[in-house]
């Protein structure tokens, strides 16, 4: 039987991978990813897991490790951060492109300088365009959940892309919380084996990673991006498969209080939980105020966020990372590209806030909305606003 | 020596795994060794190639070159993604998810890919342990770039960013000592070797896929296209190299050195630089200089090899 345990949310993605009974393991140490890769580099010295974990010399080689792997037909997985992302950012797009499947755990961590080993989105939005599928997840639960889930719809024959779990640094991977631990049974049962078709093999030998042309590379490139945006219909048929069988239902776009809400605050990650508690007071101030949560982030869910927002007035939108001299935060200028052609659109005001690890208590949240809410009245020339920094 | 050229094709495994077809240049000697070094490993071989020539000419996407399975993803990783590969097939071999038996797990690139920017990856790769090859082809530049200099260049050598001027020789430092790295790793298996002697060559990369652990082999592979040499000639120069002592042929294996051949009197390096036109504009005190430290060079390749 699954059991509710009292773990770190990093040890529960350790946990999904062992109960995925990974193959290979390629991975580097950087902060806050640490704690995964110590608790598989156990689960592996103890017999526990059996699988391959390569301690590579970087994180450009842990992911063209993966690349290997996940070719030869192996389960794979990988945990970086940050800096080390960006590191791998080269590697990222090959199996995007040639569509091998692999789970990666991003402990989401500011990119350099200054140095910030702490948490925002600068390192997920800087690989946004990379053609991996993203899902941001927001607490322990969520990743243990999310982690098993993502080898299924990355090795999906429908898929067959890579997959990012994104948790933010520190506020969710070094966090103590109750957290459900699936049953091996219940896994075994969800998850089948990994059968890749195109693997290295002598007996059947296939060329992967050949080189295109101008007369062929624009038609790989198209097919790529539709099988993508294809996807999301198998995520959302898995998200469904896993509610049904263990009760925890995920979606594209989460919502709370947000059927009747005149207002609503967009977030993505940890700090959404967060949230939650500044939405639950101002509505008991008769404040009318909801909160989505997007939650895949690539394939990006166009038709779930309009149907979330569509009779909404205002919609605040926070961004924990910069686009540098840009339209907005990277998650509000995807929101108002998403709804410009809508007869009926909302006000769309842009923040920035909690850079670097910079916590967003419910306070300040509140606050947040409220100031949302006054911009939203008096208008605001501003592409966006940076909030919660000393001037 | 002449006569390589009746007995070899009936010696050699008859079997190509590198087809005709490919786009490679008139007289590439890289595209000779690929195939000397296919038919060693045989038909149980995987191979990882990095961005170069030999992934350019035979890999124009539908068309392929490749008999066995052959992956290519980026210039600087060979050697990772075979990590990757050779854990994948150690992995699933044992949980009886992938055929038994002996795979050759062979990364390959060109000396740019290898001495410059794969460097990193190809010594984690080494340091490991991964049971696997990795086949340097050293043209001793960046060709399929448009011959720029690279740290396998030779001195002197002229390159599109090594050029000689009032100011230049054109390359101005001598030839990384790739070999003396990869040794310096304690893997099992280092070797050199050149087209011009196959069996040489094919022994080596038979004996590096045998023996348990990282090998590393190093082949000279002549390029007419950036040497400025004659097609005709590429095989010459690839014996010449090795009569020279400017390519000495020896094995490493654990940890000792021995030279596969040894000359009584080396032949002058004018012999093998003259019909290149990159060493044109050398002078004679250059060559001079070059013939001395190639010498010394062989000199400690000797000591080391009667060492043993």
């Amino acid at each position: 039987m699954a059991k509710k345990v009292g773990t770190e949310a990093s040890f529960a993605v350790a946990d999904a991978v062992k109960l995925a009974n990974v193959d290979v393991i390629a991975a580097y140490p950087i902060t806050p990813q640490t704690h995964i890769v110590e608790k598989l580099s156990e689960y592996v010295a103890d017999g526990e897991l059996d699988a391959e974990y390569i301690c590579v010399e970087s994180e450009h080689s842990a992911m063209s490790a993966c690349c290997g792997s996940s070719a030869t037909g192996a389960r794979t997985f990988t945990a970086t951060a940050g800096q080390g992302l960006e590191l791998m950012h080269e590697v990222l797009t090959i199996p995007a492109s040639s569509r091998l499947p692999m789970v990666a755990a991003i402990c989401n961590r500011a990119l350099s300088g200054p140095l910030s080993v702490w948490g925002d989105h600068s390192d997920l939005m800087g690989v946004r365009d990379t053609g991996w599928i993203q899902i941001i997840a927001e607490n322990g639960q969520d990743v243990h959940d999310l982690t098993i889930a993502a080898f299924k719809i990355s090795e999906h024959k429908n898929v067959l892309f890579p997959v990012m779990i994104h948790m933010d640094g520190f506020h969710l991977t070094h966090v103590i919380e109750p957290i459900i631990i699936m049953d091996q049974e219940d896994v075994d049962k969800f998850l089948p084996p990994f059968e890749f078709d195109n693997k290295l093999d002598p007996h059947y030998p296939v060329s992967q990673g050949t080189y295109a042309p101008p007369h062929i590379y624009p038609e790989i490139k198209k097919a790529q991006d539709v099988a993508l945006v294809n996807s999301k219909e198998t995520i959302k048929n898995i998200f469904k498969e896993y509610g049904d069988l263990f009760g925890r239902y995920y979606n594209p776009v989460e919502t709370y209080m947000a059927d009747d809400a005149e207002t609503i605050l967009v977030t993505m990650g940890s700090f959404s939980e967060t949230a939650t508690l500044a939405v639950d007071k101002l509505r008991d101030e008769g404040n009318k105020v909801g909160l989505i949560r997007v939650r895949l982030w690539r394939p990006f869910p166009f038709e779930e966020l309009r149907d979330a927002v569509k009779s909404v007035d205002s919609l605040i939108v926070l961004d924990r990372a910069i686009s540098y001299g840009g339209p907005a935060g990277p998650l509000c200028s995807e929101i108002r590209s998403a709804l410009y052609q809508e007869k009926k659109r909302p006000q769309i005001i842009s923040f920035i806030s909690g850079l670097g690890g910079r916590a967003i208590d419910p306070e300040h949240f509140e606050s947040m909305i409220l100031h949302g809410q006054e911009v939203a009245q008096s208008g605001s020339n501003n592409e966006y606003e940076i909030l919660g920094v000393r001037e | 020596m002449e006569k390589y050229g009746l007995y070899v094709p009936k010696l050699a495994p008859q079997k190509e795994y590198f087809a005709p077809g490919h786009r490679a240049c008139v007289g590439c000697g890289e595209m000779l060794a690929v195939r000397q070094v296919c038919k060693a490993l045989g038909k149980e071989t995987i191979v990882i190639n990095s961005t170069g020539c030999i992934e350019i000419v035979s890999s124009l996407f539908p068309d392929t070159s490749w008999e066995m399975p052959w992956m290519h993803t980026l210039f600087d990783n060979a050697a990772a993604v075979a990590s990757g590969v050779e854990s994948a097939i150690r992995v699933m071999q044992r949980k009886g998810k992938y055929r038994d038996g002996k795979v050759n797990v062979v990364a390959m690139g060109g000396d740019g890919a290898t001495f410059d920017i794969g460097l990193q990856a190809l010594s984690g790769a080494m340091e490991r342990g991964h049971d696997f090859i990795y086949v340097c082809y050293d043209n001793e530049a960046y060709m399929n770039t448009g011959i720029q200099r690279s740290s396998a260049t030779p001195y002197g050598a002229m390159t599109t960013t090594s050029p000689p001027g009032k100011k230049s020789i054109g390359q101005a430092t001598w030839k990384k000592d790739m070999p003396a790295i990869a040794v310096a790793h304690n893997i099992p298996y280092v070797a050199t070797a050149s087209p011009a002697y196959p069996f040489d060559l094919m022994a080596k990369v038979k004996k590096g896929a045998e023996l348990k652990g990282p090998a590393y082999i190093q082949i000279y592979s002549p390029c007419p296209t950036g040497w400025r040499s004659a097609g005709e000639i590429s095989v010459k120069l690839a014996r010449l190299v090795v009569e020279t002592g400017a390519f000495p042929l020896y094995e490493v294996e654990n940890g000792k050195y021995k030279l596969s051949m040894d000359f009584e009197k080396l032949r002058p390096i004018i012999d093998y630089m003259k019909p290149q036109g990159r060493f044109r504009h050398l002078t004679e005190s250059d060559l001079v200089l070059i013939q001395k430290r190639l010498e010394d060079q062989l000199q400690e390749l000797r000591d080391k090899s009667n060492a043993n």
